[in-house]
């Protein structure tokens, strides 16, 4: 069973399970129907924040439960209030109903390294035993944090059932649809003005095998998920050619909201702390103890989405220092 | 900005650039021709003149080879331009030198607009550490300070070491100066680590980073010297910064001693680096506490000439530096478990912090003044 298929992600690592010849069926679980086509994948609309969940896993005999349903943006959840409601009480119930259910043998969480949220004391690299430094606040981390907190102690409850957690580091590729592609695809990117992010991606690719993975094989424990090397934001906005706006930092929540009611992004203040200092996550445990590695390091990943979308106004400038130089060297 | 009249220079449209008189270039440069087919003059004469002002000819190119990885695009047509004048003017002003290191620095500009350059886990951007960070202190370390080395042998040239030193002067110049002196004497980038008030400040944070600076904590510093690093500690912090000119040359506490546990469980040598001169760059004789603990720093300095010139008061004193690494301390013969007895690390902690204090008094004893 694959929660929160009606978005990309939910639907594309559904799909992909779905083509597996060892897995018998595979339920796909959301509140609306999905906008993608689930192939083989058979649909039940039911609510992860009703106790009828425990009815479709008691009915179906789910053996296997991949949780994909955290959402990331307050807007496509209708507000911040509902997202919150989605994310905790959603994993609250579906999880209390995976304890009740005898059937349940796996369960499989995709989190995020905001897990680890962003600040200037963080060490370069997060190891899954690090504890966060930053306190959070707001959104997406906090609540990544509680599911997490609830996922912990039903593991304790239920020592029966491996629990695999994959934190992973931000989406993308030419078909993620996040806050973070949104935002690099504004026409002028804003940024904070005299800090630079370390930025980790994971390709869409490489996630949707890496849940596969996960729920195919017996894998307990908590992972790191992310590409190889980083870059910053601003090469990152260099790599797209887009001119970049340096903004001071008390603007940039009133920037985000602007950005948000004129639809473009949608950016709570965990990601805009994100976007000042950066994170990065150590991938040593996905490697030795998960065996995953993965197809796209984080500069391939970003490379593939930049292909997606149509070349910047830097890119001419770029150009013409080419042929100047070509002309000095003859 | 890109946007640009074509303006054929000396040429009345001309396809073609040069008549064959090429000494120096190599075939690879021509595969820095990038897809360009539109230019504008003003663009290229501004060009020439950021370099001619930029470029000190008493400094040493940093060393570092230029990236001549690029598209082939020979037989580019490049839209009837007559590079002719350009390269002309070019050899005049530098001379025959002048174009390699023009177009050094232009493949660098161009590299940094198209973010085609690598950072490693830390942040550190080496190209923008050789080209530009490093250049640019250069001359304040070989010309202002006049810096003399001494035991740079005791660095060792491959693996890991971790340079702990003595930190004074209420800014930390000498972490700069430190870093430019290994860089040109080892050839090898020496990896800081620094307070978290660094990372929180705009700007000092993000070129630390990129400086190859990170925060100092244990996780950081063995991750760095398990991959073979250079580090170097300053493990007084702002205790040693911000003391009082009276106290100069007078070792404050080093710390916790974590950074002799970090050596140890990574078994690298500790190499004792003192430092005399900083002391008198900027001679703090008074602090402004209510005004540091509302803005939330260690202290705000007064000096002789700060804040009383305003800011010519941060020009720092041209002092005459010595520096001297010491013989290394091994690690790597103490007992499994040695990083969690807390009394073998105080006492290591203790020798390296009296090794620096005794070098201290030495070089103080050689040093025939303050300024020369």
């Amino acid at each position: 069973m694959v929660t929160g298929v009606s978005r990309d992600a939910g639907a594309r690592c559904a799909r992909r399970l779905a083509d597996d010849p060892a897995i018998g069926t595979v339920l796909g679980v959301d509140v609306v129907p999905p906008r993608a086509e689930l192939g083989r994948v058979r649909f039940v609309r039911a609510d992860i924040r009703n106790p009828v969940i425990a009815k479709v896993i008691a009915a179906e005999g789910v053996d296997t439960v991949v949780h994909t349903g955290v959402v990331a943006t307050p807007g496509s959840a209708g507000g911040r209030s509902s997202m919150k409601e989605i994310n905790v009480i959603g994993t609250m119930q579906l999880l209390a109903a995976c304890q009740k259910a005898s059937g349940v043998a796996k369960l499989v969480v995709k989190s995020s390294t905001t897990v680890y949220g962003a600040g200037p004391r963080d060490p370069a690299m997060f190891t899954e035993e690090m504890a966060p430094r930053a306190i959070h606040h707001h959104g997406l981390s906090k609540d990544a944090v509680e599911v997490e907190g609830y996922v912990r102690g039903f593991a304790r409850r239920r020592p029966d059932v491996c629990v695999t957690t994959l934190r992973m580091a931000n989406w993308i590729g030419p078909k993620t649809n996040s806050p973070m592609t949104r935002y690099f695809a504004l026409p002028v990117v804003p940024t904070v003005f005299g800090y630079d992010a370390r930025l980790q991606f994971l390709h869409e690719d490489d996630g949707v095998e890496a849940i596969q993975r996960a729920t195919v094989n017996d894998l307990p424990g908590t992972f790191n998920l992310a590409g190889d090397g980083m870059i910053s934001l601003s090469q990152a906005i260099r790599r797209l050619g887009r001119p970049t706006l340096r903004l001071p930092s008390f603007t940039a929540s009133s920037t985000a909201a602007a950005v948000r009611r004129a639809r473009l992004a949608d950016f709570s203040p965990d990601q805009i702390t994100f976007l000042t200092y950066g994170r990065g996550v150590d991938t040593t445990r996905m490697r030795t103890e998960f065996g995953f590695e993965p197809k796209y390091t984080t500069a391939e990943a970003f490379d593939d989405f930049r292909s997606s979308l149509g070349a910047g106004a830097m890119t001419r400038v770029t150009g013409l220092l080419g042929a100047g130089l070509g002309a000095l060297r003859g | 900005m890109a946007d640009a009249d074509v303006i054929p220079i000396g040429s009345g449209g001309r396809p073609g650039r040069g008549s064959g008189r090429r000494t120096t270039p190599s075939a690879a440069a021509r595969a820095l021709v990038g897809p360009g087919n539109r230019t504008k003059k003003n663009s290229r004469t501004k060009t020439s003149g950021e370099d001619l002002g930029g470029a000190d000819p008493t400094v040493e190119p940093v060393g570092a080879v230029p990236d001549v990885d690029g598209p082939d695009l020979s037989g580019l047509d490049l839209g009837g331009l007559d590079f002719g004048r350009l390269e002309r003017v070019v050899r005049e002003l530098f001379g025959d030198d002048g174009e390699r290191r023009v177009a050094e620095w232009l493949a660098f500009l161009r590299r940094r607009l198209s973010g085609d350059y690598e950072l490693d886990e830390f942040g550190y951007d080496s190209d923008l550490t050789d080209q530009v960070l490093l250049p640019m202190l250069r001359p304040m370390v070989e010309k202002w300070f006049r810096v003399e080395v001494r035991g740079i042998e005791n660095i060792p040239a491959d693996g890991s070491a971790l340079i702990v030193a003595n930190h004074s002067g209420t800014m930390p110049i000498d972490g700069l100066v430190t870093q430019v002196v290994v860089a040109d004497h080892t050839g090898r980038p020496l990896r800081t680590l620094a307070a978290d008030l660094v990372f929180q400040t705009p700007f000092v944070g993000e070129l630390s980073r990129k400086g190859g600076a990170t925060l100092a904590n244990n996780d950081d510093a063995e991750r760095l010297l398990r991959q073979g690093n250079l580090v170097g500690v300053w493990p007084e912090g702002f205790k040693g910064l911000g003391k009082p000119f009276a106290e100069r040359y007078k070792l404050q506490r080093f710390g916790r001693g974590g950074f002799v546990s970090a050596a140890m469980r990574t078994g690298v040598p500790i190499v004792p680096c003192s430092i005399v001169g900083a002391e008198e760059i900027y001679p703090l004789v008074g602090n402004i506490a209510s005004l540091a603990r509302l803005l939330g720093v260690p202290y705000i300095p007064i000096t002789p000439f700060f804040p009383l010139l305003g800011p010519l008061g941060l020009i720092p004193l041209p002092s005459k530096w010595l520096i001297e690494f010491g013989e290394p301390i091994r690690t790597d013969e103490f007992p499994d478990g040695a990083a969690d007895d807390p009394m073998l690390v105080f006492n290591v902690t203790d020798q390296v912090r009296e090794t620096i204090q005794q070098t201290l008094y030495t070089l103080l004893m050689q040093r025939r003044s303050v300024f020369f």
